[in-house]
């Protein structure tokens, strides 16, 4: 179970979602959302699969646009502003995909370089070279730096797509499954990365899995999604664990043997 | 049987027609798209290089191969015509005229649309379908800028190129031929061949390169770049690039011939 973290400002939301509706012809997917996210909590949005979640975060990234309600990121309404401010916005939000989606032609290191190379173009090549193998480094994975996408594993590749986030050192964080499809050692290693990284950025984050032990170790706090809205919002041990509702006892047992 | 999958049938063309049109309606979207954002920097020289090359690299050898064949067959199924007038002599300005004016942009277009063409629509559709389009996104690099720019300049550049190195090595495979039968010196062949060409031919040829270049670039990306369905819909955009491509190059070609046409003294 997480340690309680003392960078949480409770009174201070990050992302602010207020009756958030978003369908797909009759596909109403998201119906109802209301969520905030504290300054520098990481907020787990669990959540079977298809509810979605994915949808969700793309939202809060301006890659899909709502229905109706609103999304306020940093401060910002995502869906009101112009390219320009929300590619501002989007520089301060690391997005981490559900399959990490790197630039298959592109090597490790280039795949790295590439939102540096064009976001701080004052950086000489080897200041560029640096920061890479910095981030590198903190992933653990220096040895890839001139492999292809294609060469590394699952895992490998969920790190480096985090990698590919973190060297713009974003506030917030958004991580769409970064356990899935992953054995339970490797899951667990993404798991400290991800409470590393809270750790040393003070980073806000949202994760969005189906894996309670993800849930459990990196959440300090749970939204669980049913039926297109937040009913349980609260520690794990709170809306898991003790929980009665029976479609979340049921995610829970079946899932999670401790 | 037959009345009801009849009337499926209609339904299925009329449904194909729809979208065919939404497809060209899209294009044109697309198109301004590219003009409104081609020329704003920053400018990707780095991967606008790359893609020269690459639509060089996927085209050079097999429009080598076609063009020289060409050159060869076009000749030696001429003669034969000609000699019944005793006119073999006007062989080579013959050859000249049907490469310069009508093959070789044609065929460079049509091979360039076949390998270069769903290369790109496969290419963008799998950074689609994969999210690496998205990733770009937010990490506030604009892909349109970055992915579909930089093919687009590439194809509309690199025809032109491919279509003058085709007819070249086309009148090559012809000077071959002549040679073998008339003995005739490469100096006098080519003087020969450029007697009929005017400068208007050229451009006309140039241009219409430009312009199918253009057109393979565009399908292709956009076909590519709005690719759904997963890996399904990769194999889909790949094909239907061509497919348009060429059913566009066609229509160009007829519009550019009738308006040189017209204007040739
Ligand atoms: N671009 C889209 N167009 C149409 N429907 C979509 C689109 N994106 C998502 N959907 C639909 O929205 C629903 C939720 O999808 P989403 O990807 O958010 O699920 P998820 O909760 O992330 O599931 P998983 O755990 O499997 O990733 C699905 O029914 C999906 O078909
Ligand atoms: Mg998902």
């Amino acid at each position: 179970m997480k340690k309680p973290n003392q960078h949480i400002e409770h009174n201070n939301a990050v992302i602010r979602i207020r009756d958030l509706y978003k369908s797909f012809g009759d596909n109403h997917v998201l119906r109802g959302i209301n969520l905030d996210i504290r300054q520098g909590e990481n907020l787990v949005v669990l959540g079977k699969s298809g509810t979605g979640k994915s949808v969700l975060i793309k939202i809060m990234a301006g890659l899909l646009k709502p229905d109706s309600g609103t999304v306020e990121v940093l401060g910002e309404h995502v869906d009101k502003l112009s390219a320009k401010e929300l590619d501002a916005l989007r520089l301060k939000i690391g997005f981490s995909f559900q399959h990490s989606a790197l630039y298959d032609s592109m090597t490790v290191g280039e795949n790295l370089a590439f939102p540096l190379q064009r976001h701080q173009r004052h950086l000489s090549a080897d200041d560029v070279r640096k920061e890479v193998m910095r981030v590198l480094e903190a992933v653990g994975l220096a040895q890839t730096l001139k492999q292809l996408p294609s060469e590394l594993s699952g895992g490998q590749r969920k790190r480096i797509g985090i990698a590919r986030t973190l060297i713009m050192q974003p506030a917030i964080m958004l991580y769409d499954e970064p356990t899935a499809g992953l054995d339970p050692i490797t899951s667990m290693e993404i798991n400290n990365l991800i409470n590393e990284v809270q750790e040393s950025y003070h980073t806000t984050a949202v994760i969005i899995t189906h894996d309670l032990t993800c849930a459990k170790s990196t959440g300090d706090r749970i939204a669980i999604l049913l039926d297109g809205h937040f009913n349980h919002t609260g520690t794990f041990e709170e809306v898991v664990e003790k929980s009665t509702d029976p479609q979340v006892k049921s995610f829970y047992d079946y899932n999670f043997i401790d | 049987m037959g009345e009801p999958s009849r009337k499926t049938r209609t339904q299925v063309f009329t449904k194909q027609l729809d979208s065919f049109f939404m497809d060209i309606y899209a294009i044109g979207q697309f198109t301004g798209r590219f003009f409104r954002e081609a020329f704003r920097p920053p400018i990707e020289w780095k991967e606008i290089i790359r893609q020269f090359y690459m639509v060089g690299y996927k085209s050079l050898a097999l429009v080598s191969v076609t063009s020289f064949v060409t050159g060869i067959v076009f000749t030696k199924q001429s003669r034969p015509s000609l000699a019944e007038f005793g006119a073999t002599s006007w062989l080579p300005s013959l050859v000249a005229i049907a490469i310069i004016r009508a093959l070789a942009p044609l065929v460079t277009a049509l091979i360039a649309a076949g390998k270069v063409g769903s290369n790109i629509g496969a290419e963008l559709g799998s950074m689609r379908v994969t999210e690496q389009i998205d990733a770009m996104e937010v990490s506030a690099v604009n892909p349109f800028r970055y992915l579909v720019v930089t093919r687009v300049l590439a194809t509309t550049c690199m025809l032109p190129l491919l279509m003058l190195y085709m007819s070249l090595i086309a009148l090559l495979g012809a000077y071959l031929n002549v040679h073998q039968n008339e003995q005739t010196s490469l100096n006098a062949f080519f003087q020969n061949a450029f007697e009929q060409i005017s400068f208007l031919d050229l451009f006309a040829s140039t241009f219409k390169s430009l312009v199918f270049g253009f057109t393979i670039g565009i399908v292709s990306s956009y076909k590519g770049y709005y690719t759904t369905q997963g890996t399904q819909g990769v194999g889909k955009a790949a094909n239907s690039a061509v497919v348009i491509s060429m059913f566009l190059i066609f229509i160009e070609e007829i519009i550019i011939v009738q308006a040189v046409n017209s204007i040739r003294p």
